[in-house]
């Protein structure tokens, strides 16, 4: 049971990029396609982030702890869209071009806040695999993996700084995160408030080797 | 006064010559019309919408023309910022449907001899309908080119009598959020206001436009009326203009009002002059693959007389 759902997961979350080359296959990705390919997986890094970053409170509140089973996968799904926006701007929009890359890093505030937040979760995608959890130590990994909250929420700046003047859609990742982060601020608070919110606190180690 | 009067028939009656068909469903169109001749059905084929637009007549070749390739219609009406409707470049032409833009009038007030409000169609009788191919480079970073139907602004600016003390023209897009939806959300301040200087305006290039591909303007694009500038970004170029006022004082254009140091008044194409958010050293010119480099005044270098001893870095 546990495998097939993983599996339909797991093509689930390459429907987006299936979609995306569907349409691109077919002509059919607009006036400025490249345009498109770029926001579509940068959405979908947010998004990703997002569905990794509820696993924790939705095990807890709807009492499913099986969901932990399905974070790792989010989460680097979180990362090969990151890594996919990443390309399209490397490849589709510089051309490889490293001086003008290097500038831009360097002078557009939102550019080197997305770097950030991509370069960010580099070192948690190397260190998802068992191996790698056991060699740093279930507590160690933990600390690590919490820099997900940084990339988040340099992934939603990146898109708030990027925006004309119409800040609607960054504004609501940023709500969206801003509720997932607090969750995590109230469950460090202590039992009692805790409880309150449906939370029981971590007796056992979060990192939850599968 | 001399007005030429090429007819009498309000543009606005001419029936519709052709209608638009976006590319798919032209190519099935193409597809079932093989099938249909095939079995001698040819009248099952009919159009699938009839849009608003008309054939303009008597269009005469501007040598202003640039010669390069004419971007696709179906992506120059269905990629395009808009606010006033949607703040996505694909929402306009959906939202813009059913927008009225008969009947149509312009105030024209300010530093002018007399304030007046011609109707639409006395407008478009001021000059011959001219097609003239710009290059248009948006803020953002792509670029187009487009078949625009008009005749040069300066056209009006004479007839409305400017006094020697109006220095600015300040033009007015429509207000109606019943009719814009965009104009219901504060992203800008509304209605959206753009500006040009005087000899900007009486430049040969600087456009007052009411069709584009040969027929009225779509109303997505602008229609009924609006002002093309092509060596300024897009946003210069108001849409949908109901009022033009002359002006002793610099006008205050809604986009330098939002963000006063990413958007100047001059707003001149300008690829050494970066937006403090991303470069304005090339662009994408949609439909091509790689980026091209944005040339100085958008490629119209007879502009640059205009601004000769200016500062460009500081009136960007």
């Amino acid at each position: 049971m546990l495998r097939v759902s993983k599996v339909v997961t797991f093509l689930l979350c390459l429907g987006p990029l299936g979609l995306l080359a569907w349409r691109a296959y077919h002509g059919n990705l607009g006036a400025n396609p490249i345009e498109k390919i770029t926001h579509a997986t940068g959405d979908w890094t947010l998004r990703f982030l997002l569905l990794t970053l509820s696993i924790t409170p939705l095990r807890r509140i709807l009492a499913i702890p099986a969901l932990i089973k399905f974070r790792r996968m989010l989460g680097l799904y979180a990362f090969f869209y990151g890594f996919l926006h990443f390309m399209t701007y490397v490849w589709l929009d510089k051309f490889f071009d490293i001086s003008e890359m290097l500038a831009d890093i360097a002078k557009r505030k939102f550019i080197t806040i997305g770097l950030t937040a991509f370069v960010l979760l580099i070192p948690l995608a190397i260190t998802s695999t068992s191996g790698w959890i056991r060699r740093l130590g279930g507590k160690r990994w933990q600390r690590l993996h919490r820099l997900i909250y940084l990339s988040a929420i340099a992934g939603v700046i990146h898109y708030l700084w990027l925006v004309k003047a119409d800040i609607r859609k960054p504004l609501e990742y940023g709500i969206i995160l801003t509720f997932l982060l607090l969750y995590r601020v109230f469950l460090w608070l202590g039992p009692s408030n805790g409880k309150r919110w449906g939370i029981t606190l971590p007796g056992r180690t979060q990192a939850s080797v599968e | 006064m001399l007005i030429k009067k090429p007819d009498d028939i309000r543009s606005s009656e001419i029936t519709a010559q052709s209608v638009y068909l976006d590319r798919r469903r032209f190519i099935a169109q193409l597809g079932l019309a093989g099938a249909a001749a095939g079995i001698g059905l040819q009248q099952v084929v009919t159009p699938p919408e009839a849009c608003a637009e008309q054939q303009i007549p008597n269009l005469t070749k501007s040598p202003l023309s640039t010669s390069e390739k004419v971007t696709p219609m179906t992506d120059v009406t269905h990629y395009n910022n808009y606010y006033e409707f949607s703040t996505d470049k694909e929402g306009p032409a959906e939202l813009a449907k059913n927008f009225r833009t008969q009947p149509w009038s312009v105030t024209i007030d300010g530093a002018v001899a007399k304030k007046q409000k011609w109707d639409i169609d006395s407008i478009l009788k001021f000059a011959p309908s001219e097609e003239r191919i710009y290059r248009h480079r948006c803020v953002e970073g792509w670029s187009i080119v487009v078949p625009w139907v008009g005749f040069s602004l300066s056209e009006l600016i004479k007839r409305a009598e400017p006094l020697g003390k109006a220095k600015y023209l300040e033009f007015t897009t429509i207000l109606d959020p019943r009719q814009m939806p965009g104009q219901d959300r504060n992203v800008l301040q509304w209605p959206y206001v753009e500006g040009l200087r005087m000899d900007e305006a009486m430049h040969p290039l600087a456009l007052l436009c009411f069709g584009m591909y040969g027929q009225t303007l779509p109303n997505q694009d602008g229609a009924p009326l609006r002002i093309v500038v092509p060596w300024k970004y897009g946003f210069k170029s108001a849409k949908a203009i109901v009022r033009i006022k002359f002006t002793e004082k610099q006008p205050i254009n809604t986009w330098n009002l939002s963000a006063p140091n990413e958007y100047g008044f001059y707003s001149n194409v300008n690829p050494n002059v970066d937006h403090p958010r991303w470069s304005q050293k090339t662009e994408r010119r949609l439909g091509e693959f790689f980026k091209r480099k944005t040339l100085m005044f958008n490629g119209y270098d007879q502009v640059a007389n205009l601004y000769a001893g200016m500062d460009l870095k500081k009136n960007f």
